[in-house]
């Protein structure tokens, strides 16, 4: 098994702040939107840096979804930032005509996305919003899973020509992936191979994967690890090439189950190679007030569960 | 410059475009588009400095957002006679494979269509926003937009109306179409909207009146009285009255032909109204 080191917790809002700062000293056409959550979206680089690229909106949702898609015409690439539940439930509609009807180059900039936003509880949660954005024609839904990759992100999609919705949350988490990486917008990352199992992970959940990985060897599975950073558009060729070799799979995201990953990775399967699955996902419920790992335990989102996934899904061979 | 004369013969030709257009595929919306049919055509040949072709950033030239996308059939009429794509697609209009959508959209990339819109309350956002970045790109050329009454319903305009001011975004002309009607009947019944000259003075507007929204001279002469009134820290907002279905005798004062279109005989009598002068389609 591959070894990860973990160089210290860090929470994957705070990859976002440092991407945006970055591309604030090398792209004049970045500019940054924010709906009063600066502080809690980390973009308090980029505004002292850029006051005069940056607006406040107020508490005022969609209308910031609708500026973004103006400032487009006016060639800006435009980050808007809130938390994922006010980022998308809440604007459907104006996401859907102004930006991706529209086909405008807004990166809408998702935090405190899923459960481990924690104690504020189920209000604010949202398990929604992969499902809600990856439905969109045109849409890239990206959910990296610690902070190094998380800046990556940032900074890639802004040479991407199209809307964008960049998921990433609250707490934080393992920091594993190399600090100066080549983020490839709908290219997987094989993080351990393995002959076995396929576990294909997002945002939060890959690093559980990769400790649910590493206790079934001791139990004598082996786990082939994948990121799938970018939900749509999807590699297919990652994950069928896997199943080819593994016959099962398991796949991990905090997220409902209807509408995430697991949906997106079982139409692949069907479509190609029909092969056993199991989902680690939230369960059609809404969320409750917690700790972040309370929640994770609570919800069965967390290496303890994957492998009991995974033990389920190879005696499904 | 054009003279009145040739404006007017455009008026009356967009009018037999709008009756024609909706016509053919028994829908869309005349009645509204009927009634902004004198704004329009002052807007693309007297008002806005406008730029020969069609590029997407509207660099160094005004720019205007249709937010109540129904009065369609006006703005593709109006587009088409000021040369940004052949008249003749005037035919095409709601059927399929064509670039003339039942709303306007810049999915099918149709020149002079820089945003989707339809469902209602969203243009003025993007217009505020387009105005942001023309203030980052150092032009001085204008926003327009134009917003129905009932519209004004939607919550999300009222954001908009507030951040506007708030932040002083003074290179923004928004026009009302106040016509006192939508798709169930008077503003006033479905919703009473109160003094809306009072509500945008009170959000910190500057607000100007063109009571004969109908009067392509009133019009032109009161879009003139806003653009002089812009860059001075304050958004403008024009509150025109029109008459939903102008210039054809059974469409008017009634809010019927919101959304229907005439049937063939009723089309007779709405072209015998309005001669051809320009030229049909």
């Amino acid at each position: 098994m591959k070894k990860y080191i973990d160089s210290g917790k860090k929470d994957t809002r705070s990859g976002f702040g440092a991407g945006l700062a970055e591309l604030g000293r090398t792209n004049p056409n970045v500019v940054a939107l924010c709906a009063d959550l600066i502080g809690s979206l980390k973009m308090n680089t980029f505004i002292d840096e850029n006051p005069d690229r940056f607006f406040q909106i107020g508490i005022a949702e969609a209308n910031m979804m609708g500026i973004a898609a103006g400032l487009t015409v006016g060639g800006k690439i435009p980050f808007t930032g809130t938390f994922a539940n006010f980022s998308t439930g809440r604007v459907y509609d104006q996401i859907r005509q102004s930006i991706a009807y529209s086909g405008k180059n807004v990166k809408i900039c998702a935090s405190h996305a899923g459960l481990t936003l924690g104690e504020d509880g189920a209000t604010h949660q949202i398990l929604e919003d992969i499902g809600l954005m990856k439905m969109l024609p045109g849409m890239v839904v990206i959910n990296p899973c610690d902070y190094n990759q998380t800046k990556a992100a940032t900074i890639a999609i802004a040479d991407y020509e199209g809307p964008v919705y960049l998921r990433f949350g609250r707490p934080g988490v393992p920091n594993f992936t190399p600090e100066s990486q080549n983020f490839e917008i709908g290219k997987a990352v094989m993080l351990n191979e393995g002959t076995d199992v396929t576990i294909v992970a997002t945002g939060h959940l890959v690093w559980e994967a990769l400790k649910a990985a590493e206790a079934l060897e001791d139990k004598g599975i082996s786990a082939e690890v994948i990121n799938i950073h970018t939900i749509k558009p999807l590699d297919d060729e990652a994950i069928l090439n896997s199943v080819a070799k593994t016959g099962c799979i398991v796949t991990a995201e905090e997220h409902n189950y209807l509408g995430g990953l697991g949906e997106s990775v079982s139409r692949v399967l069907v479509q190609n190679n029909p092969v056993p699955q199991e989902f680690i996902a939230t369960n059609d419920t809404f969320g409750e007030s917690g700790t972040p790992a309370q929640l994770m335990e609570k919800y069965g989102l967390n290496d303890k569960a994957i492998i009991n996934a995974v033990e389920k899904v190879v005696k499904r061979k | 410059m054009a003279n009145t004369q040739e404006l007017n013969d455009l008026v009356i030709q967009v009018r037999r475009d709008i009756l024609r257009m909706v016509h053919k595929v028994n829908s869309g919306h005349p009645g509204g588009s009927l009634g902004c049919t004198e704004f329009f055509v002052a807007m693309y040949n007297e008002i806005m400095d406008l730029k020969d072709g069609f590029e997407m950033d509207g660099k160094d030239e005004d720019v205007f957002f249709l937010s109540n996308g129904h009065i369609s059939p006006v703005y593709y009429s109006v587009l088409a006679r000021r040369g940004y794509f052949p008249v003749d697609e005037l035919n095409t209009f709601r059927l399929i494979n064509s670039r003339l959508q039942g709303h306007p959209t810049t999915h099918e990339k149709l020149p002079g269509v820089r945003i989707a819109s339809g469902s209602l309350g969203q243009g003025m956002s993007v217009a505020i926003g387009a105005a942001l970045a023309k203030k980052l790109n150092n032009d001085e050329h204008l926003i327009f937009s134009l917003h129905g009454d009932g519209e004004l319903q939607e919550g999300q305009n009222w954001e908009a109306i507030m951040y506007a001011s708030g932040k002083k975004v003074d290179n923004l002309i928004a026009t009302v179409d106040l016509n006192g009607k939508q798709i169930d009947g008077a503003t006033d019944d479905v919703l009473p909207m109160g003094d809306l000259k009072a509500k945008f003075e009170a959000f910190d507007w500057d607000v100007l009146e063109i009571k004969d929204g109908n009067n392509l001279e009133a019009v032109i002469n009161g879009m003139n009285e806003a653009k002089s009134r812009t860059g001075k820290g304050k958004p403008v907002c024009v509150l025109l009255y029109t008459e939903m279905g102008n210039g054809i005798d059974f469409m008017m004062h009634t809010h019927a032909w919101h959304g229907k279109a005439p049937n063939d005989e009723q089309l007779e009598i709405a072209l015998a109204q309005n001669p051809e002068t320009l030229g049909d389609y």
